[in-house]
């Protein structure tokens, strides 16, 4: 296997590799070094400033703001998303009637039904959901507060998007109703090769459906439950969440930065305000907040290791 | 593992012991006693089930039913059906509001970098699987780390670097950098699947006289096709279903895709304030996904699924 081996290996990487690193790779670079200078992205002209923009970060108020939002978003929303996502594959796993003659635990009749409808949000652009939920939410005329009304809750008529207070609890509900159902699917079929002994030995223990849940679902599911803890959290710090806020929320960013995350922000210097390099210093810091909470959940969630 | 040293062996006869140990027997048999537990719990699990159920569909069915009505019954009367099926907001808004426009580019962009990414992604992943030479592993994890790191941050200089090459707002351009950032994920699943597959085959073929190109095109390619379907199919959905990346490196109208169109149009207020062609608008983008879910709701959920666990 060794004739015109290391031609071939340089022929096969050249164009991905390159591809990778002039776009991907070198911007990251850039974008760190950027970080130190005053560039304001409208010309190529910048001097070296040190820590200043850092300093100005730390100074920036609306900076406070969008973190503690991130920080919200990367850590409520696995947390609700997963915690739901766990209740309701249980349900449709073990939450049959037990049937004479059958396995002792089995999934509720129209399990497949399910998983399939609970999917559904899940291959929708968030984007496409973000501008539904815009509409959903319209106080005067949007479904939910039409809905409050028509069941006679006509002093129940939140703002939802213009109030302060509720703007962001509705923008993250909404990352959560449209990740629930692929944790179900995920859950579903980890639960799927939990082996049935485990569960019979534990009901020949006299365990009830909730103790069964804790020592015996649960712990076999950790690695998975881990895994998508911290691929939720790093969507909920990026992608997600900027596409809803950006959206949704009118400024954007919502009435007084009330929504306002750290991915918008380093979008919004950028591209709006012309501060390229200030933008930057915000992107390293949700750099090391993505990495923090990685390395946090996974040493919060080392458990030890199961086999069965 | 220690749930086993609990008195293990299950009795023979299935549903015989078992259930009887599980005090749900009531008197005179098994049946009217096991309903009464299972029966409890079916009942609030399929209460709980089918409140989410329709949580999840409604919106969904709620966005068909608006764009079928005029503007005045959307803002009117939220949740009552439509007085009849307007369709004319669909045709208005496929030609007027260039959803057509918006498709075709979606399609140029996602089909291109659909190819690119399974053709490059595999390309490197074979190497990275399956030959051992100095920077192998560096090359690797330098792919990998690209799928933790917040792509915004690299949006900034990414918008430069696009600029200077020229390639800002084309089509092209969009398909190059949608590729880059396909392809950590997509070496990463591609490597490990390149792995599993019996190297014998691909030597066999060299020894032949097939060279190491011709192998992997013709040997090694064909045999990774459910690898390059599942990843496939992940690649298609996050590309189809991409905003940010067309949100800062395609602000060119003409060159929108589908969400950036989308999303102009409700910013500017629906077109000339039609909401429901807006309306009509969203639920296009949505129903080819949806359709092809349905369709290929396996793979897709292989697919989607497979991302996460490994």
């Amino acid at each position: 296997m060794q004739h015109g081996k290391y031609r071939f290996i340089v022929g096969f990487l050249a164009a991905p590799l390159g591809l990778y690193a002039l776009f991907v790779v070198w911007p990251f670079i850039q974008s760190i070094y950027y970080s130190f200078t005053d560039w304001t992205g409208l010309s190529p002209d910048f001097t070296m400033v040190g820590l200043d923009n850092y300093a100005r970060m730390l100074d920036d108020d609306i900076f406070w703001k969008s973190l503690r939002h991130s920080l919200l978003f990367a850590l409520l929303v696995p947390v609700v998303t997963i915690g739901l996502a766990l209740f309701l594959s249980f349900m449709i796993n073990v939450g049959g009637r037990r049937r004479r003659g059958g396995p002792v635990i089995s999934g509720v009749r129209g399990s497949a039904f399910y998983k399939i409808v609970y999917f559904f949000p899940q291959v929708l652009s968030i984007a496409i959901v973000a501008l539904l939920f815009a509409f959903a939410y319209n106080p005067d005329s949007g479904a939910i507060n039409s809905f409050l009304r028509a069941v006679g809750l006509d002093d129940v008529q939140p703002l939802w998007l213009g109030d302060p207070g509720l703007a962001l609890w509705a923008v993250m509900a909404v990352v959560v109703w449209s990740t629930v159902g692929f944790f179900v699917v995920l859950f579903s079929a980890g639960m799927a090769s939990i082996p049935m002994d485990l569960y019979e030995a534990a009901l020949l223990d006299g365990a009830d459906r909730i103790t069964t849940f804790f020592r015996i679902t649960l712990p076999l599911l950790w690695d998975t439950v881990q895994s998508g803890w911290v691929y939720m959290g790093i969507l909920a710090l990026g992608a997600e969440s900027f596409a809803v806020v950006h959206i949704m929320t009118t400024g954007p960013g919502g009435p007084d930065y009330s929504t306002t995350v750290m991915v918008l922000y380093v979008y919004q210097k950028a591209f709006r305000d012309g501060q390229a390099a200030y933008a930057t210093t915000i992107g390293v810091a949700l750099l090391v907040v993505t990495l923090a909470f990685a390395a946090l959940v996974m040493k919060l969630g080392r458990r030890e290791r199961l086999e069965y | 593992m220690k749930t086993t040293e609990t008195p293990a062996p299950v009795p023979a006869e299935p549903g015989g012991t078992l259930t009887r140990l599980t005090k749900a027997d009531g008197p005179g048999g098994a049946s009217p006693g096991k309903e009464k537990t299972g029966g409890v719990l079916n009942v609030f699990s399929h209460g709980v089930l089918v409140i989410w159920a329709i949580m999840v569909a409604l919106p969904l069915v709620w966005a068909v039913m608006t764009s079928f009505k005029d503007d005045a019954a959307i803002f009117g009367s939220p949740w009552s059906l439509p007085d009849r099926l307007h369709f004319e907001n669909w045709s208005r808004a496929w030609t007027q509001a260039h959803m057509s426009d918006y498709f075709l580019n979606t399609v140029l962009v996602v089909g291109g970098s659909l190819i690119g990414t399974l053709v490059l992604g595999s390309m490197a992943a074979y190497v990275l699987a399956r030959f051992e030479f100095p920077g192998n592993r560096f090359i690797y994890y330098l792919f990998i780390g690209g799928m933790s790191f917040p792509v915004m941050l690299a949006l900034v200089p990414l918008f430069y670097v696009v600029d200077n090459m020229g390639l800002l707002n084309t089509i092209h351009g969009l398909i190059l950098v949608y590729i880059a950032y396909s392809l950590p994920f997509t070496v990463f699943f591609l490597t490990a699947f390149f792995r599993t597959l019996p190297g014998t085959v691909a030597e066999a073929a060299f020894v032949d006289g097939a060279s190491h190109t011709r192998t992997f095109f013709q040997i090694m390619l064909p045999m990774a096709r459910p690898g390059l379907i599942s990843v496939g199919i992940f690649n298609f959905l996050g590309q189809w279903n991409q905003y940010m990346l067309p949100t800062v490196l395609n602000t060119d109208e003409d060159k929108h895709v589908l969400t950036q169109g989308l999303v102009q149009l409700a910013v500017s207020q629906g077109y000339k304030g039609d909401w429901s062609g807006l309306f009509a608008g969203l639920v296009m983008a949505m129903l080819p996904v949806l359709a092809a879910y349905i369709v290929f709701q396996r793979q897709v959920v292989q697919g989607l699924t497979a991302g996460a666990l490994k």
